[in-house]
């Protein structure tokens, strides 16, 4: 069976603009991603500010331009749609926003903003609309009467489910969910973690999770592929992933998780050093100017490892095979 | 051990429109000494930061500390403070760090001068040797090559350089006390490992005393002495960081532990507290968390005390005679 979606050699520059950054080198936030989400599969971007993961999902969706690379969504070329074309496919690809208040208009009721969707895609006329709208209120758990109220009056979790709502509003096959639960008090979070499992088994939905807590990726998502500086360093099954990860890159991001268990000692590496800057990437591997490989040398600081088959994932590290894990790392040093 | 810091019955009121005051911050005690972590944990709107900043008198008005609070720092008593002497507290005594680097610093001065004005405001040290120490601090947080970055703006830093220097700020007057406001909260993981390190690193060296803000369960495990769980204002457990782990006793705190994905162990469908925290205008009366618990009962109604679980352990939750018995 064919993948729901199919992302081949993503590519994602934004050119400086503007008075002072003229002829500046542009950003390369997205560098040849490529990947599959499945049919009610999710899937996991994860990785640090600046690594592209967020670009990735808006140009999938080409709520930003991509430039370059291919994009194919139930049998579609995303990429080469005309407007019409476009708008007809939005009604199958949704996103939710980590922050639902800065994407809710704050002079139209919740009701307002979830019909919208259905108004705009002729999905329902009269008060077949406000029956819909109810009934998606209620499956993502608030109150159908809510659809009166405005936005200031909900809290940061109830939002977020209107947010859900009105993605869900179009009747969407597959949904990026960027940093959904990333704004929310854990109490919250747990509730929307829930509400997206049980909204993917009910209606077969598809998620790009893109997320940077790896406890909430390996929460939601069988698979995942972890980003640095605008390229995918590694993939594979998530639980697959953090029980023997092959790039340095995910082992330091790993050993960074605060586990809230103090009994168990784990093992920190801390990474020496910032991200570089996405303008002026490192040559060779990218995370040769952090990285802590017992193996590292002159081939890491001058050809880019290409992604390959490493036991149960596939990694970019010339030396993936002996990547150590963090606890071997900190007993020798 | 020398205590350092002692804040009994602290209560912090504003106005609500009726006219009535209401109590973000209701009846919190707790004391910190010399070389120890207090981790102040809860979610948003339960009291944490405001408490912070009443240790240094920093409540925004019309709030205010009520009277009846007590908070002591040695022989100084800090509620009665005024003008000079207070300012002697902030910085001098009690350092604070805060969320957010970016909106703390100031963007047209240098970091070295932002920390040199912090040097100068506390010692009596020449501009030169102000600088001087500017520049040893940014090298003891750990910033490389300390002497250029002296002359760096905030916005050609990365957000873990500019919480270190934050950090070499709220230590330049060499405060007894360090008060960290989810220092890590806006940072990626691998940098928040490292300002971690480089708080406990601190700690260690200079025998600060630190009261941690967060949120996050994952950081106390790893970095706190003891710890104080708070919900709507109040302190509703207090432990040892070991023993609250491995006991977590009042209803709220074992909902907090539920709710968080484990990287570890199986996955399992979290168990989320119902409901929302209420606001500070209308606290339930009786236990407060009593209308989301899921083990309330009839004496519930009543507001109960922070009542002992175990030696050094306890909970504001009715159980606690059960436990004990």
């Amino acid at each position: 069976m064919t993948p729901l979606l199919e992302v081949r050699d993503l590519v994602k520059h934004y050119t400086a603009g503007g008075l002072f950054a003229r002829g500046a080198p542009p950003v390369r936030a997205v560098d040849g991603v490529s990947f599959d989400v499945g049919r009610g599969e999710t899937l996991a971007l994860v990785g640090e500010s600046g690594c592209g993961k967020s670009s990735v999902g808006r140009t999938v969706l080409r709520l930003q331009e991509p430039t370059g690379g291919q994009a194919t969504f139930e049998g579609v070329d995303v990429f080469g749609l005309d407007r019409v074309a476009l708008r007809r496919l939005r009604r199958r690809m949704q996103i939710i926003f980590q922050d639902p208040y800065g994407s809710l208009n704050p002079r139209m009721t919740v009701g307002a903003a979830i019909a919208e969707g259905i108004q705009i895609h002729r999905l329902a006329t009269g008060p077949e609309v406000g029956r819909r709208v109810g009934a998606l209120l209620e499956e993502v758990g608030l109150d159908p009467g809510y659809g009166r109220r405005y936005p200031h009056e909900f809290s940061g979790g109830q939002r977020q489910r209107i947010g859900i709502a009105r993605a869900l509003a179009v009747e969407p096959s597959f949904i990026v969910c960027d940093e959904p639960v990333s704004a929310l008090d854990v109490s919250v979070q747990a509730q929307v973690l829930n509400l997206l499992a049980d909204l993917q088994r009910d209606r077969g939905l598809s998620y790009l999770f893109i997320a940077h807590d790896l406890a909430v990726v390996r929460q939601v998502a069988q698979r995942a592929a972890v980003m640095y500086l605008g390229r995918i360093v590694e993939a594979g099954p998530t639980e697959a992933l953090l029980a023997a990860p092959r790039h340095p890159y995910t082992v330091a991001l790993l050993s960074a998780v605060p586990e809230p268990d103090p009994s168990l000692r784990r093992s920190r590496i801390i990474l020496t050093g910032d991200l570089p800057s996405p303008s002026n990437p490192p040559p060779g591997c990218p995370f040769h100017t952090r990285c802590f490989h017992p193996s590292r040398d002159v081939r890491c600081r001058t050809e880019v490892p290409m992604l390959r088959p490493v036991g149960a994932t596939i990694a970019a590290c010339h030396y993936a095979e002996s990547t150590p894990a963090a606890e071997m790392l900190v007993e020798t040093r | 051990m020398t205590r350092v810091l002692d804040v009994r019955d602290l209560r912090i009121s504003f106005p609500a429109t009726d006219g009535h005051r209401f109590h973000p911050v209701d009846g919190v005690s707790f004391s910190l000494d010399r070389g120890e972590t207090l981790a102040l944990v809860g979610e948003s709107g339960c009291g944490k930061s405001l408490t912070s900043l009443a240790l240094l008198r920093l409540i925004p008005p019309p709030g205010r500390i009520d009277a009846g609070s007590v908070i002591r720092m040695g022989e100084t008593d800090v509620l009665t403070l005024e003008g000079e002497a207070l300012r002697q507290i902030r910085g001098r005594r009690i350092g604070m760090i805060f969320q957010d680097p970016m909106t703390s610093l100031n963007p047209v001065f240098t970091a070295g001068d932002q920390i040199a004005e912090a040097v100068r405001a506390h010692l009596r040290v020449s501009k030169a040797e102000a600088r001087e120490r500017a520049r040893a601090l940014l090298q003891e947080v750990g910033i490389p090559d300390p002497a250029e970055r002296l002359d760096a703006y905030p916005h050609q830093l990365s957000g873990g350089m500019r919480q270190r220097v934050m950090i070499a700020i709220a230590l330049a007057a060499e405060p007894e006390i360090l008060v960290a406001d989810e220092p890590t909260t806006a940072l990626d993981v691998t940098v928040q490992a490292q300002i971690l390190e480089v708080l406990d690193e601190l700690r260690r060296r200079r025998g600060m005393a630190v009261l941690l803000i967060t949120h996050d369960l994952g950081i106390v495990a790893g970095r706190a002495d003891r710890v104080a769980v708070m919900y709507a204002g109040q302190i509703v457990e207090e432990a040892t960081t070991a023993d609250l782990f491995a006991r977590p006793s009042h209803p709220y705190t074992q909902g907090l532990f539920a709710s968080v994905p484990r990287i570890t162990g199986p996955v399992q469908r979290l168990t989320p507290i119902r409901g929302t925290v209420p606001p500070p205008t209308a606290w339930p009366d009786g236990c407060r968390f009593r209308p989301r618990c899921p083990q309330a009962f009839e004496k519930s109604e009543l507001s109960p005390e922070l009542l002992p679980v175990g030696p050094d352990h306890r909970m504001r939750c009715w159980l606690a005679e059960g436990k004990l018995a």
